[in-house]
């Protein structure tokens, strides 16, 4: 998977969960390439998949709309998604959006993993 | 003046030219370029941190709207972005943005984000847009194309009244 200029990703499989670390930004031209991040560790059939977002310095609405299908895929095939680390401007787009309170949202990535 | 009196000429904005332009191609990788422009000049007139993320957002959800629902993706079509810093007048530094395409025009009363209630993908832009700038209005522009002006003070638009900050 190309990594796009504003985005790198990295995946990795903790116990029965799998962890997703993106950084850089995920706006219009990376949701794609996230979106096909997001569907891999969907793939990898999980109890549990982890999105750290520390590294995310800036989400607008495609972002978010990856991490909506990857919450409607999870709830169908009774997994949990679990957002981790999201800076303030991150967490500010979730709670105009109302999302705030639809996702499982922790501070940190061991408090996902826990 | 009353409360629409000054929202209309919060919309309307100065009399001069913009005091910056930005002609762009709807190419989405010059869409964090725009973003970033219109922050800095945020954050040089002295819009907070926050205000200047909101703005930054704000701009960035309306250009991806216009290529990707006003143009369909297309990457070589023209969009205008219009900046007017505007006068400090007891309310705080504020912004006046004026985006302008030729895209295919759309009922300014239809244009609308969805119901928050219904999560879903997508439709969350124009929600955004509107939540975060005091003022955001669609209209046609003549004779192709659509045209959104944005308004973000610092501070409460100049119609909320200060002994309702806060309450």
């Amino acid at each position: 998977m190309a990594d796009q200029p504003g985005l790198n990703v990295r995946m990795e499989q903790v116990g029965q969960a799998v962890v997703v670390t993106p950084e850089g930004e995920i706006a219009y031209t990376e949701a794609t390439q996230f979106r096909q991040w997001m569907r891999k560790a969907h793939d990898a059939s999980p109890e549990r998949i982890v999105v750290d977002l520390t590294g995310i310095e800036y989400m607008n609405t495609p972002g978010v709309a990856t991490l909506v299908e990857a919450l409607q895929s999870a709830k169908k095939n009774k997994y949990r998604l679990v957002l981790a680390g999201m800076n303030t401007n991150v967490r500010s787009v979730f709670e105009v959006a109302r999302l705030n309170t639809v996702f499982e949202i922790v501070q940190t990535r061991e408090d996902a993993l826990a | 003046m009353n409360e629409s009196e000054r929202r209309e000429a919060m919309r309307r904005g100065p009399l001069h030219g913009p005091d910056l332009t930005l002609n762009m191609r709807s190419d989405p990788r010059f869409l964090t370029g725009a973003r970033g422009l219109i922050a800095s000049v945020a954050e040089k007139i002295g819009l907070s941190s926050t205000s200047c993320a909101q703005v930054a957002l704000a701009i960035d959800e309306a250009l991806c709207n216009v290529i990707r629902h006003g143009y369909k993706k297309r990457s070589d079509a023209p969009i205008w972005v219009m900046v007017w810093v505007l006068a400090d007048e007891g309310v705080g530094a504020g912004l006046r943005i004026v985006i302008e395409d030729e895209a295919e025009q759309v009922d300014p009363s239809k244009i609308r984000g969805r119901d928050l209630a219904d999560v879903r993908p997508g439709g969350l832009g124009v929600h955004i847009i509107r939540e975060v700038m005091d003022v955001a209005e669609y209209e046609m522009r003549s004779p192709v194309g659509m045209r959104l002006t944005l308004v973000k003070y610092d501070r409460p638009s100049p119609g909320v009244e200060p002994a309702a900050v806060g309450a």
